[in-house]
């Protein structure tokens, strides 16, 4: 008890340690890509990234809070196409304004979490096969739905300028940072206050670290666990709208496969799967890795097939070292 | 029992807080409760004993929301109340330390005092994180304990954890206290304090109840005991009215044998464990012993002195800065305990939740677990061979479960120790290390254990017993290492050990 000092400092350095090293292997690929090819660290380039780190970034950022609890979406990916198909039919079949649209999609994704952590608190089912259930059934009513074709925004020329116009270029003038880019920030910022500053966060981590406990300190662990999966499904919904809105489309067999990724983008921002630990700005950090070696990768023209290989390689290793450094602890 | 005379006495009529009748409950297979009944009056000790397994627990839980009752009814200051979950039991003013820890291992230590009505600032979602360290840390100081409010509980030891648990009960200024075995991972100077605190509590008027198999602290502490015993009721009475030969009598129904005298005859015995110049940062320093075989080597020292770092170090479960661990005169090097199984070293953890056992797993895989290669050819387990021993360890342990599926979570927290102490006694080992052996567990199954380890060392196994009881150390132990943060302080033969001579060590610490 004497050295409790000590203890404190280490825990901070603990913590710090996992970001100074997320960060400094995104650091270390910018460098490495920068060095290789002077095609990298351009302007445009980097814009290119970040506009598409930007709807794996969403998707990421809100699985963090489901899996901090312990549990798992599959159904993102299939949630995020469902919103977008939502929104095309609102916005192209029924004529309704634009922003209807956009609200009907977000709904959309909401509802779906809903639901999801409905079943998987209510119904007791395992987060794992309640999503993977979710993931088809999104799947499916996406295609039936839209007919199997994609649904195209042409009537409403402002819904492409949600994800692609610049608000903040009109503010500041030759700052065109694409409105994608901008949310995607904005919300992950968001996302990070509510996971530390709010009771929906604490709870979220209580849940994911001794579930028995928490339900015994009197707070209805139900409840929170439906709304964590919600605030997730609002996630999706963002991130379908941004998705469709920069295709101008939306894209009924697009999606899955989407879900993976995101929580390859968590897990490499040093999210435990087993719950209780994480941060926003990990999976953020996390986010750009993964669409930093695709760009660099790309641009040193390594074959696609090859790049994926590697990515897998960067999760595996990214989670060892992760690993390593708890086990310090 | 003599009682201390100096503590403050209760209002003969102080009023009724809580009064249970006709409590029944019934798990799969175990009725574990059967027309219960208890009276708890304001500012008064009630003291709840029983065997392990006798129902204590499962009757405060139905108090506190955790369980529902399955008949019978509560009158909660004259009132007949449902006690729907814990949030209930808390909003009606009663608050449960568990018998097995509820904290949430990633939090801080004041985020979990507080869950679940953290103060909010600015709009209602937010949390305020300075308010409740700084309340915390109030908490903690009224308490005189030193524990960071920052620190995640996960880091902290059992004992630690302990007064957490304490401190989160009393921040919930409650008018109801149960304490389930609040001793049972305390050293002698936190148990102090914690009767401090408590006699701060039944001035106010809070009515206690209080839960332990330490019997001698009753005389000290409480004011009416109550008997459980299988589920039933016994009696209650009167603290000052008994003597505590006749409380394990209500509680046992027969009378027990707990007189067994350690012998120190291993003193010339050869050396199989030797630890020489151990260190690990602040925790261990320069820690160097013999250990003989057919010994019974004792640790004793406070809360915090080192004595399960020393253990989890041999063990090979914390790395070591330096040091060396000698077996049967070889240098050994332990890296994990896997090492240390195989050199026959075998630790008893006392954490049994986190370390011991898998909750979700029966009785019978949890007691064959750490063996099962004696058990199974090509990695096939011989089913009859498992079930033979894991019976043969319920008998001899009295394990009380209604079969062998029962999962270990289901289980009294005293008989999920002897389940961990069966799983290491399968093994065979021939050096033991036991982590305070008997917390949690009721008098006679305490002497079967005591038994046991005689039995085990006259075989010529070496145990290391870590216990803070003393009398257990002063009965048990061959001879005594003391430890003060970190350091061996002293060494006592059996002859040499009493109780103030160890306290004497204990508490030496460097300037
Ligand atoms: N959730 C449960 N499911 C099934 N059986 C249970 C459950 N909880 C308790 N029991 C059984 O009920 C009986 C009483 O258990 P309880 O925990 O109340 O004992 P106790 O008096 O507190 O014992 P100890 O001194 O060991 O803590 C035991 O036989 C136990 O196995
Ligand atoms: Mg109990």
């Amino acid at each position: 008890m004497g050295n409790k000092g000590a203890k404190g400092r280490s825990l901070i350095r603990s913590d710090a340690t996992q970001k100074i090293m997320a960060f400094g292997s995104l650091i270390v690929l910018i460098i490495v890509f920068s060095l290789s090819s002077p095609n990298f660290f351009k302007f445009s380039n980097i814009v290119s990234i970040v506009l598409s780190t930007a709807v794996n970034g969403v998707l990421a950022v809100g699985v963090t809070f489901v899996i901090i609890t312990g549990g798992i979406d599959l159904s993102i990916g299939t949630t995020m196409t469902f919103a977008s198909v939502i929104a095309g039919v609102l916005i192209s079949f029924w004529k309704l304004p634009v922003i209807l649209g956009v609200l009907g999609g977000l709904a959309t994704g909401v509802l779906v979490g809903l639901i999801s952590g409905t079943v998987i608190s209510k119904m007791k089912l395992p987060p794992f096969i309640a999503t993977l259930g979710m993931m088809m059934i999104t799947k499916g009513l996406s295609l039936v739905i839209s007919g199997t074709k994609p649904i195209y925004f042409n009537d409403a020329k402002v819904y492409s300028k949600i994800a692609m116009g610049s608000v903040l270029g009109k503010i500041i003038p030759g700052f065109d940072i694409p409105n994608a880019v901008v949310i995607f920030l904005l919300m992950s910022v968001v996302a990070s206050l509510i996971l530390t500053k709010t009771s929906l966060g604490r709870y979220n981590f209580a849940l994911g670290s001794n579930e028995e406990a928490t339900r015994l300190s009197g707070i209805n662990v139900d409840k929170w666990k439906i709304a964590i999966y919600s605030l997730s499904g609002l996630f999706c919904g963002i991130a379908g709208i941004l998705m469709s809105s920069r295709l101008n489309s939306a894209q009924p067999a697009l999606g899955q496969g989407y879900e993976l990724e995101a929580i390859a983008a968590v897990v490499i921002g040093g999210t435990s799967l087993s719950g209780g630990e994480g941060t926003i700005l990990g999976t953020v950090i996390g986010a750009f890795i993964m669409s930093v070696l695709t760009n660099g990768l790309r641009i040193l023209s390594v074959k696609q097939e090859w790049q994926t290989v590697v990515i897998g390689i960067v999760v595996i290793f990214a989670v060892y070292a992760d690993s390593l450094r708890r086990r310090k602890k | 029992m003599p009682v201390d005379d100096n503590r403050f006495e209760v209002n003969k009529l102080s009023d009724v807080l809580v009064l249970m009748e006709g409590i029944e409950k019934t798990f799969p297979g175990v009725h574990a409760l059967r027309n219960c009944k208890f009276e708890l009056r304001s500012g008064e000790v009630h003291a709840l004993v029983g065997e392990n397994g006798a129902g204590k627990s499962t009757l405060m839980k139905i108090l506190a929301g955790v369980y529902s009752k399955d008949a019978g009814r509560i009158i909660y200051k004259g009132k007949e109340v449902e006690i729907a979950n814990t949030k209930a039991a808390q909003d009606l003013g009663i608050s449960i330390i568990f018998q097995e820890f509820n904290l949430i291992p990633h939090l801080t230590v004041a985020q979990n005092i507080f869950i679940g009505r953290e103060p909010r600032k600015g709009i209602r979602f937010i949390l305020n994180e300075k308010e409740i360290n700084e309340k915390t840390q109030q908490l903690l100081n009224m308490m005189n304990v030193d524990i960071d409010p920052r620190s995640k509980v996960s880091e902290l030891t059992v004992a630690m954890q302990q007064m957490v648990e304490i401190a989160k009960a009393l921040s919930l200024n409650s008018e109801v206290l149960i304490m389930d075995e609040p001793t049972a991972a305390l050293t002698e100077s936190e148990i102090e304090e914690l009767f401090r605190i408590i006699g701060d509590l039944k001035k106010k008027g809070v009515g206690i109840i209080y839960i332990s198999h330490r019997l001698e602290e009753l005389g000290v502490i409480s004011d009416r005991i109550t008997v459980m015993r299988d589920g039933e009721y016994i009696d209650t009475v009167a603290t000052k009215d008994v003597t505590t030969d006749q409380i394990i009598k209500m509680m046992v129904g027969r009378e027990i044998y707990v007189t067994s005298e350690a012998n120190s005859e291993s003193s010339k015995n050869e050396v199989v464990l030797e630890v020489k110049n151990l260190n690990r940062g602040k925790a261990i320093r320069d820690v160097s012993f013999k250990l003989r075989k057919g010994e019974i080597l004792g640790f004793a020292g406070l809360m915090g002195a080192g004595r399960t770092e020393v253990a989890r170090a041999i063990f090979g479960a914390d790395p070591i800065d330096s040091g060396e661990v000698y077996i049967n005169g070889n240098k050994v090097n332990i890296k994990q305990p896997i090492d240390a199984v195989k050199h026959g070293i075998g630790y008893l953890s006392e954490d049994r939740k986190q370390f011991g056992l898998m909750l979700d797993l029966d009785v019978e895989v949890n007691t064959v677990i750490a063996s099962l290669k004696n058990y199974s050819k090509f990695g096939w387990i011989n089913k009859n061979k498992t079930r033979r021993d894991a019976n043969k360890w319920i008998e001899t342990l009295k394990i009380k479960t209604p079969n062998l599926e029962q999962k270990v979570k289901n289980l009294s927290g005293g008989n999920q120790q002897k389940v961990v102490l069966g799983k290491w006694l399968t093994r065979d080992c021939n050096i033991l290390i036991f982590d305070e052996p008997t917390r949690g567990i009721d008098v006679g199954a305490k002497s079967e254990i005591y038994k046991l380890m005689n039995k085990l060392a006259a075989e010529g196994k070496s145990i290391i017993m870590i216990s803070s009881e003393l009398p257990e150390i002063l009965r048990m132990s061959h001879r005594v290492i003391v430890m003060c943060e970190g350091r061996i302080t002293g060494e006592l033969s059996y002859e040499e050990a009493t109780q103030e001579r160890i306290m004497e060590y204990a508490t030496r610490r460097l300037k």
